[in-house]
């Protein structure tokens, strides 16, 4: 018996442990911001849509609420606006960022898909969307009443999601 | 009635691997040889009915037929034929389904073809393939059914990934696949030849063809595979290190060294052992390769479904068919006589250290794709491995191993003298040093790597044709040329990877309509930018115009692509081929104050990186066509005496 001839094995045994890891551990796939838990960075955004209010960080003193980085250009966007509206109408306070968007163009999106937003800040160049930790549309912050952010969920909020998204509201209260 | 008709012949073709199977573990008891032959016909019948059932599949996708979930999901009846056609393995369960039919009609061709090897040692081989037939057949029918209808049927697909459509990548799949596959060939000898305990020349020459055979298309599949990603995802970059692109790397690798090392199998009856261990390692790189990309465990730019079922499943045929022929491995390899012996300084010596080599840099891909899940499972910190880690630890390896290549072919086999290779090596060294002389004058300040990589690529190149040297070129065998020619596109291919990456020039800019810009020796005007429409997408198109010093100016028209379905957004890149380089332009999105990104690149060289890769393969298929008519000769003369 020569024991060096289990070593292919032992690696490979080695290798399964790893990847069976991988596999059955189901991680984010997705890179969380690293300022849950801080407080929202400080910010003004010129209004984003006509008629709207623009955005600040010191409007978040008035109570919890969601932050939805969202854009007229971005399809997801247009598939959460129905339960972004139906969370407007059970009360839960939403203001909106505009990324890398014209105020003609979110007026549309707003008159095809609905306009659940109190404010909506316009961020021409990303740059509050990237101080967020944000890499992407739509986004949306569980923001609470001192301004911290308290949770984010990546991509489109679907109806399964409603139930986490009002839990966390509530916890930010 | 097409799909059904598709899903019973997989279902049938399922049953026969079966049959195959216990066939041929029934037939490796003396007392039942007659049962051989019945494996080889079973065999063959199975291959035909895997190869039914995918033309099928491939008629419902060019008729569009939308009562099948997967034409639905991957096509649109306003696609062009091609697409159409190609989007038969543009997804995953038609891309399983095509796997599993050349794995089919190449254990058919084994059991028609094969005459070399002994009887038991053919129907191990044909077992151990209807195994690993045996369980894609699962995986397909248990965990995605290619031929599943969809209800209610929609009015149209929702189109394939504009990204796809493109003639290259119409045809990169099936040429890896056929690479992988040919591998499976080699695993299953290597498996048939444990089980029998005969390893031995004439079990080398069998899976040589395959090994040959996979090796170039392998080859094929990752020089097309790094041009698609170069013109089509418009970043300019001709390998990213990105863990599918290592998945179709490390099996080259692997294929790389067993070639080499079957060789001396062949040729010599030495390392048997290592060449059974590497046919292995070959077919597991090619099974993990298939794995990750499959079961999506790593974040990559390929972005495929990720689906943990579906990866549990493929994780389960790893640890039969690997962890199995590992543990045979270990239990039998001890028993295999052992080869012929040879001296350090031989063509054997050259190969060992070839392979040494090839291993190492496999090693290192090997641990630093999987890196990234190894941490993420031990610490849970998330990180990725990019092309520092890769090109400080690889280059310097393939350096060292373009200098072995160079060496080897000029040495005899089994032993040979110190001062008669450096005689034979003395022409090419000065070549070397002549080239690190210019180096140094006109280029001194250049990345160490990029400078070595091109006076090795100078060197190497005028040695690799010393083969050749005093040799009645006509009387030369073929594959001799076909040996000649794939280390030459070695060198030419490292020039070019070493050219582009020390001489780049690149530009990024906010432009605005009839500004000029400089890259590298040009001069690009943006003249214009236009909305226009092709068949199934609409683009804005910038005119460009380019000159190269008092030269004449010429157009060039990069795109940026909307498809509906769909929708998508793609890069279509401009670029103008001469013979020192390509001018690569990308139109970016505009800003809100009339200016448009534009990327312009000059890349010295570059295409001599794919014009290298062709060089190999045709080396490769020269070699394999020289061996076939020369073993074949060989066998009829045997016959006649």
């Amino acid at each position: 018996m020569r024991p060096w001839l289990w070593v292919p094995l032992g690696l490979f045994v080695v290798f399964f442990g790893v990847v069976a890891v991988g596999l059955y551990s189901p991680t984010e796939r997705t890179n969380p911001s690293k300022l849950i838990g801080k407080p929202i960075p400080a910010f003004t955004l010129a209004p984003g849509a006509t008629g709207k209010a623009g955005l600040s960080s010191a409007d978040f003193a008035s109570g919890p609420r969601l932050v939805n980085v969202f854009a007229s250009w971005c399809v997801p966007c247009i598939t959460e606006a129905p339960v972004l509206g139906e969370l407007a109408r059970q009360g839960v306070v939403i203001d909106g960022i505009a990324i890398r968007d014209r105020a003609v163009d979110v007026d549309n999106f707003l008159a095809r898909h609905g306009n659940p937003y109190r404010a909506i800040g316009s961020d021409p160049n990303s740059q509050v969307q990237i101080s967020l930790g944000s890499s992407g549309v739509p986004e949306t912050f569980v923001v609470d009443a001192k301004g911290v952010i308290r949770y984010q969920h990546i991509g489109e909020i679907a109806l399964d999601d409603v139930p986490v998204i009002l839990a966390k509201l509530g916890e930010a209260r | 009635m097409i799909a059904e008709a598709g899903l019973a012949a997989l279902w049938l073709a399922a049953a026969l691997a079966l049959l195959q199977l216990a066939l041929a573990v029934l037939a490796m008891s003396e007392a039942r040889v007659d049962l051989r032959r019945g494996v080889r016909a079973v065999a063959a019948v199975q291959g035909l009915f895997v190869g039914l059932s995918f033309a099928l599949l491939t008629i419902c996708f060019l008729r569009s037929d939308m009562s099948v979930q997967l034409v639905v999901t991957n096509s649109h009846s306003m696609k062009p034929w091609l697409y159409k056609f190609a989007g038969t393995w543009g997804n995953h369960e038609g891309s399983m389904l095509l796997w599993v039919t050349i794995l089919g009609l190449a254990g058919g061709a084994v059991a028609l073809l094969e005459r070399r090897i002994a009887e038991a040692t053919l129907t191990a081989t044909l077992g151990a393939q209807a195994l690993i037939a045996a369980g894609f057949y699962g995986f397909l029918l248990f965990a995605s059914n290619p031929f599943a209808r969809a209800f209610p049927v929609p009015a149209d697909g929702q189109g394939l990934n504009p990204l796809l459509q493109d003639p290259g990548l119409a045809f990169h799949p099936p040429t890896l696949y056929i690479g992988y596959v040919g591998m499976s060939v080699a695993f299953s000898f290597a498996v048939g030849a444990l089980i029998t305990r005969d390893v031995g020349r004439d079990f080398a020459r069998a899976m040589r063809p395959w090994v040959l055979g996979a090796w170039v298309f392998l080859t094929l599949g990752i020089t097309a595979g790094s041009y698609w990603a170069y013109y089509e995802l418009g970043w300019g970059g001709w390998w990213f290190w990105d863990p599918v692109e290592n998945a179709s790397l490390m099996p080259w690798l692997a294929a790389t060294a067993l070639l080499h090392s079957v060789t001396v199998l062949a040729t010599r009856d030495g390392l048997r052992a290592w060449t059974i261990m590497l046919a292995v390692v070959a077919f597991s790189m090619s099974m993990v390769g298939t794995f990750l990309v499959r079961s999506g465990i790593l974040t990559s730019v390929h972005a495929f479904a990720v689906d943990p079922t579906r990866g549990s499943f493929i994780l389960a045929l790893l640890v039969l068919y690997i962890g199995g022929a590992f543990a045979l491995f270990a239990l039998r390899i001890g028993t295999v006589k052992e080869g012929t012996q040879f001296d350090l300084v031989s063509r054997e010596g050259a190969l060992v250290a070839n392979n040494l080599l090839l291993s190492a840099i496999l090693g290192i891909v090997f641990v630093g794709t999987l890196y990234p899940l190894f941490a993420e499972a031990v610490s849970g910190e998330k990180l990725s491995v990019g092309p520092p880690y890769f090109n400080a630890t690889t280059g310097p390896l393939t350096l060292a191993l373009v200098i072995i290549m160079a060496l080897g072919p000029i040495t005899r086999w089994r032993r040979d003298e110190l001062k008669a290779v450096i005689r034979r090596i003395a022409l090419p060294v000065l070549i070397t040093a002549l080239a690190l002389l210019a180096m140094s004058i006109f280029a001194p300040q250049i990345h160490i790597l990029s400078f070595l990589g091109i006076v090795l690529a100078i060197g190497v190149g005028a040695a690799s044709l010393a083969p050749l040297w005093g040799r009645n070129l006509r009387r030369t065998p073929m594959f001799t040329y076909g040996m000649v020619l794939a280390h030459f596109g070695i060198a030419v291919s490292l020039a070019g990877m070493a050219a582009e990456s020390a001489f780049i020039r690149e530009t990024l800019v906010a432009s605005k309509i009839g500004e000029t810009h400089k890259v590298g020796p040009y001069t690009v005007k943006l003249k214009a930018i236009e909305p226009i429409a092709g068949p199934n997408w609409t683009a804005l198109e910038a005119e460009l115009v380019a000159q190269r010093g008092d030269g004449k100016p010429f157009t060039l028209r990069p795109q940026s692509r909307m498809f509906s379905d769909p929708p998508t957004e793609t890069n279509e890149a401009a670029i103008a081929t001469r013979i020192d380089g390509q001018l690569y332009l990308v139109l970016g999105k505009p800003d809100d104050q009339g200016r448009w990104q534009l990327r312009l690149w000059w890349k010295p060289f570059v295409t001599l990186i794919w014009l290298g890769g062709g060089l190999i393969a045709l080396g490769g298929t020269l070699s394999l066509v020289g061996r076939n008519r020369r073993e074949r000769g060989l066998s009829a003369r045997q016959a006649y005496a």
